[in-house]
């Protein structure tokens, strides 16, 4: 089987204004959406008390609301998880009373009178009016902050990391390229989640960071194969030598990017709502990740005025035979 | 040339024999247990005791299948291995070896636990499961901020207390010692008292910062604590809040409970599989503090300042408590001594009477002033009181018999159960900080076993599909690709168990992403094999050329994935860090097995021909012009 039948190079640099300016524009929407409606949190970075709730029959979601909103906490969420029978609670941090029994006085709020509480408070009631109690998590204020700070240092650590090792294996040009390339797909996460008011929490920065250390493989193999070609095709220009760079790595590109995409697949449908941000949030890396590699860094290298000269002059004479017959070729 | 020497295809099978050795423990079942071990020193964990249990367990025809001596402790399962015979053996070991005191006070600590079914030869070579998060079996993560405030507060009290009888005893005439913050004021009105003073103080206690102040007839000393005696504070109160939890959580005799310092000023506390964590948390967040304090009146003493202090009349510095009893006493609100001067109590019987008592012992400063106290105080109460969150509990209002010491008695008219209450809420009581929880997650068990069904469920079909398309697409090859594949999981899983890493869900998350990043390498392979086909190259030079030219590439694009795993490792917290461990290990293994082990089994394959024709590694589909050569013209 082979899915990739190309007669001749893909006149990619041609259009490459227009790709810039659609990257563009999608950048700016992402970072409107930021802007405008922020990110959604979870109580990872925010601080607050979830909890998660198994009823034995369909959940009531609205009565469930009813008994939460009893405990005067401000803002809460109440909503199906997953299934019909799974409630998911979300609360603020309220000031001025121990937020660490919350979830104590929220299991029991929602039982009511009327379902008695387990020796472990962990369930109530009998038969179909049975209320578990599966997971209450609860984090500080200062511990979220906390949480949030580290996150950005290792977002910061990340960018800094594989620039250093871009800029040192090939060339500043090139780092910068990839690395707008790939906080492009990063922003472009971002701004979903803030549009759609996903759950940012631990796991979805996890998978943004992964996403970017993933992201850039593709900018690598362009790259490579950009200096590659400037050796072998001696006549050719810059333009035709990045259209056949990206040509002859697309078809590896797609299918690398496509299996990791099919265990992506198999998260976000067997995975269950835990893993489903963090799932969702790798897909939408997964599908930009094909995009930026090919169409933002590729253009951006020959803004940036990449040419034959900048890298393989500053390659001195190949040492290793490989990379000598490459050349003798 | 595609032809591995012996050593590698020896390698190749070590790898794999040495993979499937560490990850088949994993699939060892987990059965209910018991435990039975000791908290104290003098306790020996023996033949004899593994004797007692084995006879004691034969007795309640509990029906053992398996007992064993090591050096934790006693371990026993079950035949049918169900946990009501579980709970019955513990009940039946509690009765037998604590005289049924359940609260950990007894001599040994009866714990319920889960136990591999491992064979003894595979755990003798530390091939063991993969430790389940949190998130995986159930249980309890707590983090805890030790308010360090509170405890330099708490000293600075500790001092004016210990000042005001150091002059009293050096007969120097002070003005009064007054308290701002963590800062001693002490007034004089003569140079020469205050020169006195300064001697005693600095001799007495060298951890104390002293300043003159003032001029004529207003002088004071202005004391606080040494920055290093603050930081050694600091230390102590965090490592005396740690022994307290501990003592605490080993009291409700749970299995493997974690609790670490964290940072400067935290304490984690992680209990998988607790069933209770109501209890638990309950017992963890008992943050009060414990004092003795003198009662100025009750009943039988006093009693009329007693009355009008029920009527509202509280005098200035005490203050109307009510005991457990129901009796409404009078006590002073200053402390005579406070919990942190406690170093044990634990319930006992009175040598001459048998008759239950609490036994308590103090450090030598406790000492000195309990000693000094009660020989003015004899036949006076003295009440033992708890605040937590404000609100002062008497936990029990004696009688002082006689000059207490360092170690004295408490009696009277207890039941056991009483004395064990109150021995283990004494002790609880001597925490050195206060403490808040400021993280909590609890996962219950049932969820746990979902999240497990849900992480090898999308790895499983992940992995399916994966090699399913892998096989369709690049034929042969790609089986031996999807083979390697599954080495790779192998060896990700063995290593794992090997580092006795700890498995949650975003880590079984992190092996599916691996997987399916690794098979990176595997294409770059192909299509360099197919490209180098397609360029007219014969079979055997095409699968060399393939493998060495994509190693270049491989290695670039896993360095900068491990560049990014490397920092969620350092900067990540809980589960994800255990991400980074498994993305980490995944990209190592992954070099490996796409590399080292695919090439070696298609060496196995194809190397042995001399005369291949035809690789079967898909379609490799030519088009008119060779592609290498770029289509200038055609690109304009």
């Amino acid at each position: 089987m082979e899915f990739f039948r190309f007669k001749r190079d893909l006149p990619f640099m041609k259009y490459a204004l227009i790709f810039n300016v659609i990257s563009a524009l999608t950048f700016l929407v992402a970072v409107g959406a930021l802007a405008y409606n922020g990110l959604h949190f979870g109580i990872d970075f925010k601080g607050g008390t979830v909890a998660e709730l198994h009823f034995n029959k369909t959940a009531d979601v609205a009565q469930v609301r009813t008994s939460v909103e009893t405990l005067n906490t401000g803002e809460a969420f109440v909503q199906n998880f997953g299934s019909p029978t799974e409630v998911l609670v979300r609360l603020p941090i309220v000031q001025n009373i121990s937020n660490a029994q919350m979830g104590e006085k929220l299991f029991s709020a929602i039982c009511g009178p009327s379902r008695p509480l387990n020796e472990s408070k962990n369930a109530c009631g009998e038969g179909v009016e049975k209320i578990e109690l599966k997971r209450v998590e609860f984090v500080g204020g200062q511990v979220g902050r906390e949480l949030f700070e580290s996150g950005a240092l290792a977002l910061l650590l990340v960018i800094a990391g594989i620039m250093m090792y871009l800029a040192i294996r090939f060339e500043w040009r090139f780092a910068v390229a990839a690395i707008i390339a790939n906080l492009h797909d990063v922003v472009i996460i971002l701004g979903l989640f803030a549009l759609f008011g996903w759950e940012f929490n631990l796991p979805v920065l996890a998978a943004c960071l992964a996403i970017l250390g993933y992201s850039v493989n593709e900018s690598v193999v362009i790259a490579d194969r950009v200096r590659e070609n400037f050796r072998k095709m001696r006549k050719a220009s810059v333009d035709e030598v990045i259209d056949n760079a990206i040509t002859s790595t697309i078809s590896r590109t797609i299918i690398t990017h496509g299996s990791t995409q099919i265990m992506v697949l198999a998260m976000l449908l067997f995975g269950g709502e835990t893993l489903h941000y963090f799932a969702l949030a790798l897909t939408i890396g997964i599908c930009f990740g094909i995009y930026s590699s090919v169409l933002v860094m590729a253009p951006l290298i020959r803004w940036l005025g990449v040419s034959r000269e900048n890298l393989v002059k500053a390659e001195g004479p190949p040492k290793d035979p490989l990379e000598a017959e490459k050349i003798l070729a | 040339m595609n032809r591995y020497p012996l050593w590698k295809y020896a390698i190749m099978i070590v790898a794999m024999a040495i993979g499937l050795l560490y990850t088949v423990p994993n699939f060892f079942p987990q059965v209910p247990a018991v435990q039975v071990s000791t908290n104290k020193p003098n306790v020996k964990l023996d033949n004899a005791l593994l004797g007692r249990v084995e006879s004691t367990l034969k007795t309640a025809g509990v029906p053992v299948g398996y007992s064993a001596l090591d050096p934790t402790g006693v371990h026993i399962r079950f035949q049918g291995g169900d946990t009501v015979t579980q709970l019955k053996a513990r009940d039946a070991l509690l009765k037998e070896l604590n005289q049924g005191v359940a609260d950990g006070t007894g001599s040994y600590i009866i714990a319920l636990t889960n136990e591999s079914t491992v064979p003894k030869w595979m755990q003798s070579m530390n091939a063991l499961p993969m430790f389940l998060g949190l998130d995986l079996r159930g249980g309890v993560h707590f983090l805890m901020q030790v308010d360090m405030k509170g405890a330099l507060d708490r000293a600075a009290d500790r001092n004016m207390q210990d000042i005001r009888s150091l002059l009293r005893e050096k007969r120097v005439s002070y003005g009064g010692v007054s308290k701002s913050g963590e800062t001693l004021v002490v007034q004089f009105s003569d140079a020469a008292e205050r020169d006195k003073a300064q001697v005693a103080i600095t001799t007495s206690n060298t951890d104390l910062l002293l300043r003159e102040e003032g001029s004529g007839g207003d002088l004071r000393l202005v004391v606080t604590l040494k920055e290093e005696a603050k930081k050694k504070l600091a230390d102590a109160a965090i490592e005396q809040n740690q022994k307290v939890l501990n003592n605490r959580i080993n009291a409700l005799g749970l299995t493997e409970p974690i609790i670490q310092r964290q940072g400067v000023d935290r304490i984690v506390i992680q209990v998988p599989g607790a069933s209770d964590p109501a209890r638990l948390k309950d017992v963890i967040g008992r943050t009060g503090t414990l004092e003795f304090r003198h009662v100025e009146a009750h009943g039988g003493k006093n009693a009329s300042q007693l009355e009008a202090a029920k009527n509202g009349s509280v005098p200035f510095g005490l203050e109307l408590l009510t005991d457990r009893q129901g009796e409404q006493i009078l006590v002073r609100k200053q402390p005579i001594i406070t919990g942190e001067r406690i170093s044990s109590a634990e319930p006992a019987f009175d040598g001459q009477n048998n008759q239950p008592i609490v036994r308590v012992s103090t450090d030598g400063q406790g000492a000195r002033i309990l000693r000094e106290h009660t020989s003015q105080n004899i036949k006076e109460r003295m009440a033992i009181v708890l605040i937590e969150k404000g609100k002062a509990e008497v936990i029990t209002a004696p009688t002082t018999q006689s000059e207490l010491g360092a170690q004295f008695q408490i009696s009277g008219n207890m039941t056991t159960r009483e004395t064990s209450d109150i021995a283990l809420l004494i002790r609880s009581g001597s925490i050195a900080a206060p403490m808040e929880i400021v993280e909590e997650r609890t996962v219950g068990p049932s969820l746990g076993a979902e999240n497990i069904e849900r992480g090898f469920d999308s790895v499983k079909w992940g992995f399916a599909a994966l090699a399913a398309f892998i096989v369709v697409y690049y034929m042969v090859m790609g089986l031996i690709s999807a083979f390697a594949l599954a080495v790779n999981l192998l060896l990700l899983v063995a290593i794992l168990s090997m580092l006795q890493a700890t498995l949650t869900l975003p880590g079984i998350a992190a092996i599916a992403l691996t997987l399916g990043m690794a098979i990176d390498a595997n294409v770059l392979i192909m299509e360099r094999i197919r490209e180098e086909l397609r360029a007219g190259a014969k079979p055997q030079e095409a699968i060399s050329a393939g493998f060495d030219r994509a190693w270049a590439t491989i290695l670039d694009s896993n360095i900068t994935t491990l560049i990014a795993g490397i920092a969620l490792f350092a900067f990540g917290s809980g589960p994800v860090k255990g991400f980074a461990v498994v993305h980490c290990l995944g990209i190592l293994t992954s070099m490996f097995s796409a590399v080292f082990f695919a090439r070696g089994i298609v060496n196995l394959v194809y190397g042995a021909r001399k005369k291949l024709e035809k690789i079967s590694i898909g379609t490799i589909w030519r088009p008119d012009e060779v592609v290498t050569k770029p289509a200038t013209l055609d690109a304009q």
